[in-house]
């Protein structure tokens, strides 16, 4: 009895998000497949890149990353070349500093950035708070604010600000956000059934359903995309079928194994290579799982996944 | 088709009689539909059941062992999600040498090889290419078979084959050649020498139907080969085969895979890992790479433990006092839980503190901080006993014991048991132990 290829198909789609204006905009979601599983039926929108710099800029110690980001001292400047390198799709600021426990950047510093980076950029743009969820809907009410037109994306709304971010963000400046939950299914649905029924449009936001480095605790956010994944399109749960986009960079970045200065373990080899392969493999992970985008922080990762998305369509 | 447990329990004796290790015979027969036990554990069985339920009851993807001094398991997977169940055999990592470059190779990788929460790390299978000249290569594998590494003989060629696995037979090695056109010959030399089969075909069909003529010659001891054409296609024939025998039930293609990912993206390590990363989750059983440094193997290896894990049971280290900073007898104790998340983050940001201290990791039950203090598994009794039972106050001079914020409820209860120490709480978050250890 020969082999019969069956292909895998659903009558539910994940919904499309557009991001940015003009001829840069993008669009996230879509898919009514598994996972890059373009051999069952065409993806027609492919998974994003999205590249990531902090407010405090681009970490100059990293041979390569200063080598590309060489003549471009500001964040705007540094934004405005992220945009051009091969394979990012959008550009994310992370206002890290922005935590009232830490530097407590005000929201006047964080509106001139962004501003800055608007002009200096055509590229749709995302903006990161600092998980200070008061700050963060601070911010984006007034980064959405000045931004009026651009169709940015704003990383995240959370339980505790939904209300503000989804208002001020989503509903008085036309701008998308992410509804971010920790890493559970019943909370990520919960979260969308509230913003639902604040009158939010389902093409005006993406989930965010937590993030990871692949080694500390990735498993509870693959298995929760997984299930994400498999209600929204297997049992065509309409309020799980959002797109999925899930910043990588800063916990990448973050764990001992990118951290560590090849002066403390030689045997590793150089540290940025560490970081970069750290951002690789969590990135494609997460987008075999079944991300529709992921933001990363260095021109090599964004330019392998890329590639990477592009095999696989 | 799979049987329903009433189907299984009608030939079971129906005694009682417990041998199985079950309470009941109707108990014995849902186990052993949900796949949980195999129906050898029933001594009463009858032949005529037995034969009837073996190939109904069989899981829908074999267990294939390979390796002898170092025997791995490869498949025997039951769900193509880990949450519906959990994945059992852990991803096998290769690298791909040739006589050429072995010596090269070799002393790249063989530093590769450290433990991460109790579990080795290491490129257990080395993948070796015969070019056609089988003086050299039964020297290369005579030279990889003292790495004490599995091998995997990628050789289309039955005389080659034969020359490389009176080498290295005993070592059960994987023989990694078998096409459409040498089926005979490749299939009479695995069984001869007692080892695994690797299959190649030139599409899904071609690969289905060579494994057909196999289980027709009784060979059922086989590894699948994805294509390698494009990263595309090699992710639909892993994805389309491991569909077919969980979700179709199709044995024909109930085989782990070897998924070569060198020779879909030759010398470039950063597409590998992109690739590595999708086949450790979907579907590749064997991932063979161009080499395996610290870069790669860092993340790779701690990803495969974490989705290699079962869901239903936590992943832990080991409870036991961990120096950070260089900590001596003087430096205070900090108390937390031996679920590995909570190890993992609280050791990192104390890590990150630079301030020498003593992380004290106390048996929680595999739990976080406020889960097992709920449970009952990290209490002031717990710490207490944690300390006296393991010599804690002699080995440790420094009486400072340092207690997660979320339990910061057990301070009083310390302080009445152990009167000698200065209990303080630290806060509720890891992020902010940085800031707290500094102005300790």
């Amino acid at each position: 009895m020969p082999f019969k290829k069956t292909a895998q198909t659903y009558s539910a789609s994940i919904n499309t998000v557009t991001l940015g204006t003009g001829d840069k905009a993008v669009t996230v979601g879509g898919s009514n497949v598994d996972a890059l599983c373009s051999f069952d039926a065409p993806i027609e929108h492919k998974p994003l890149i999205g590249f990531e710099i902090t407010d405090k800029g681009i970490d100059a110690t990293l041979p390569k990353m200063a080598e590309v980001f060489a003549g471009c001292d500001t964040v705007a400047a540094q934004a405005a070349k992220a945009a051009e390198l091969p394979g990012v799709d959008f550009v994310a600021i992370r206002f890290e500093s922005a935590d009232p426990n830490g530097a407590d950047m005000s929201v006047e510093d964080c509106v001139a950035m962004a501003t800055a980076v608007a002009e200096a950029t055509d590229a749709p743009l995302c903006f990161e708070g600092c998980k200070n969820f008061d700050k963060d809907a601070k911010i984006f009410e007034a980064v959405a604010s000045a931004l009026q037109g651009r169709n940015a994306l704003f990383m995240s709304a959370r339980e505790e600000n939904y209300k503000t971010v989804a208002a001020s963000v989503g509903m008085a400046y036309g701008q998308k956000f992410g509804a971010e939950s920790a890493v559970d299914i019943n909370l990520a649905k919960q979260l969308n059934v509230l913003i639902g029924q604040m009158g939010i449009q389902n093409n005006g936001y993406v989930m965010n359903l937590g993030s990871a480095a692949v080694g500390y605790g990735f498993e509870y956010l693959l298995s929760t995309i997984d299930r994400v994944r498999a209600a929204a399109l297997g049992q065509s749960d309409a309020q799980l079928q959002l797109p999925i986009v899930t910043p990588c960079a800063g916990d990448c970045w973050g764990v001992k194994e990118a951290l560590t200065e090849e002066s403390e373990a030689p045997e590793w080899g150089a540290r940025e290579e560490r970081g970069i392969q750290m951002e690789i493999c969590t990135a494609a992970a997460v987008l075999a799982a079944g991300s529709d985008a992921v933001i990363v922080g260095h021109p090599d990762s964004a330019a392998t996944l890329a590639t990477f998305v592009a095999d696989m369509m | 088709m799979a049987l329903k447990g009433l189907d299984i329990f009608k030939l079971t004796p129906k005694s009682n009689c417990k041998e199985c290790g079950n309470p009941t015979c109707m108990a014995f027969a849902m186990k052993v539909a949900q796949g949980a036990v195999s129906l050898d554990k029933c001594p009463h069985m009858s032949a005529d059941a037995l034969a009837q339920l073996s190939e109904a009851t069989a899981p829908p993807m074999k267990t294939i062992k390979i390796g002898a001094s170092d025997e791995k398991s490869l498949g025997g997977e039951t769900v193509l999600y880990r949450h519906e169940k959990t994945f059992v055999s852990r991803t096998l990592f290769s690298v791909a040498m040739t006589a050429a470059n072995f010596d090269e190779k070799w002393e790249a990788i063989k530093g590769v090889d450290y433990d991460r929460i109790s579990e080795r790390m290491y490129v257990e299978t080395l993948t070796l290419a015969y070019e056609g000249d089988q003086d050299a290569y039964v020297e290369l594998v005579k030279k990889a078979a003292a790495t004490g590494r599995t091998l995997i003989l990628n050789c289309c060629c039955p005389t080659a084959a034969r020359a490389a696995l009176e080498v290295c037979a005993a070592d059960k090695p994987v023989l990694n050649g078998c096409k459409a056109d040498n089926i005979d010959a490749m299939c009479d030399l695995a069984t001869e020498f007692g080892v695994v089969l690797g299959v190649f075909g030139a599409d899904l069909e071609e690969l289905y139907a060579t494994v057909e003529a196999l289980e027709a010659k009784g060979n059922k001891n086989l590894i699948l080969n994805v294509s390698s054409a494009s990263a595309k296609d090699a992710y639909a024939e892993a994805v389309q085969i491991r569909r077919a025998a969980i979700k179709g039930n199709d044995r024909t293609f109930g085989y782990p895979s070897i998924v070569n990912v060198a020779a879909i993206a030759p010398g470039d390590m950063h597409m590998q890992q992109a690739l590595a990363a999708m086949f450790v989750i979907k579907y590749g059983s064997i991932i063979v790479m161009d080499t395996m440094t610290y870069a790669e193997a860092l993340p790779l290896y701690g990803m495969r433990q974490n989705v290699f894990t079962d869901p239903q049971k936590p992943m832990t280290v080991e409870p036991k006092i961990y120096p950070l900073n260089g900590a001596d007898a003087t430096s205070p104790v900090v108390a937390t839980v031996d679920f590995a998340l909570t190890y993992f983050l609280v050791s990192a940001e104390l890590e990150r503190s630079g301030v020498p201290v003593n992380l004290m990791i106390t048996d929680a039950g595999g739990y976080s901080v406020l889960t097992s203090w709920a449970a009952g598994k990290f209490s002031a009794g717990s710490i207490t006993k944690f300390i006296k039972e393991n010599g804690i106050e002699d080995a440790i001079s420094c009486r400072k014991l340092i207690i997660p914020g979320k339990v910061a409820v057990l301070k009083g209860e310390l302080e009445e048991r152990l009167p000698e120490w200065e209990i303080i709480t630290a806060p509720n978050e890891a992020v902010e132990l940085v800031k707290f250890m500094k102005e300790l």
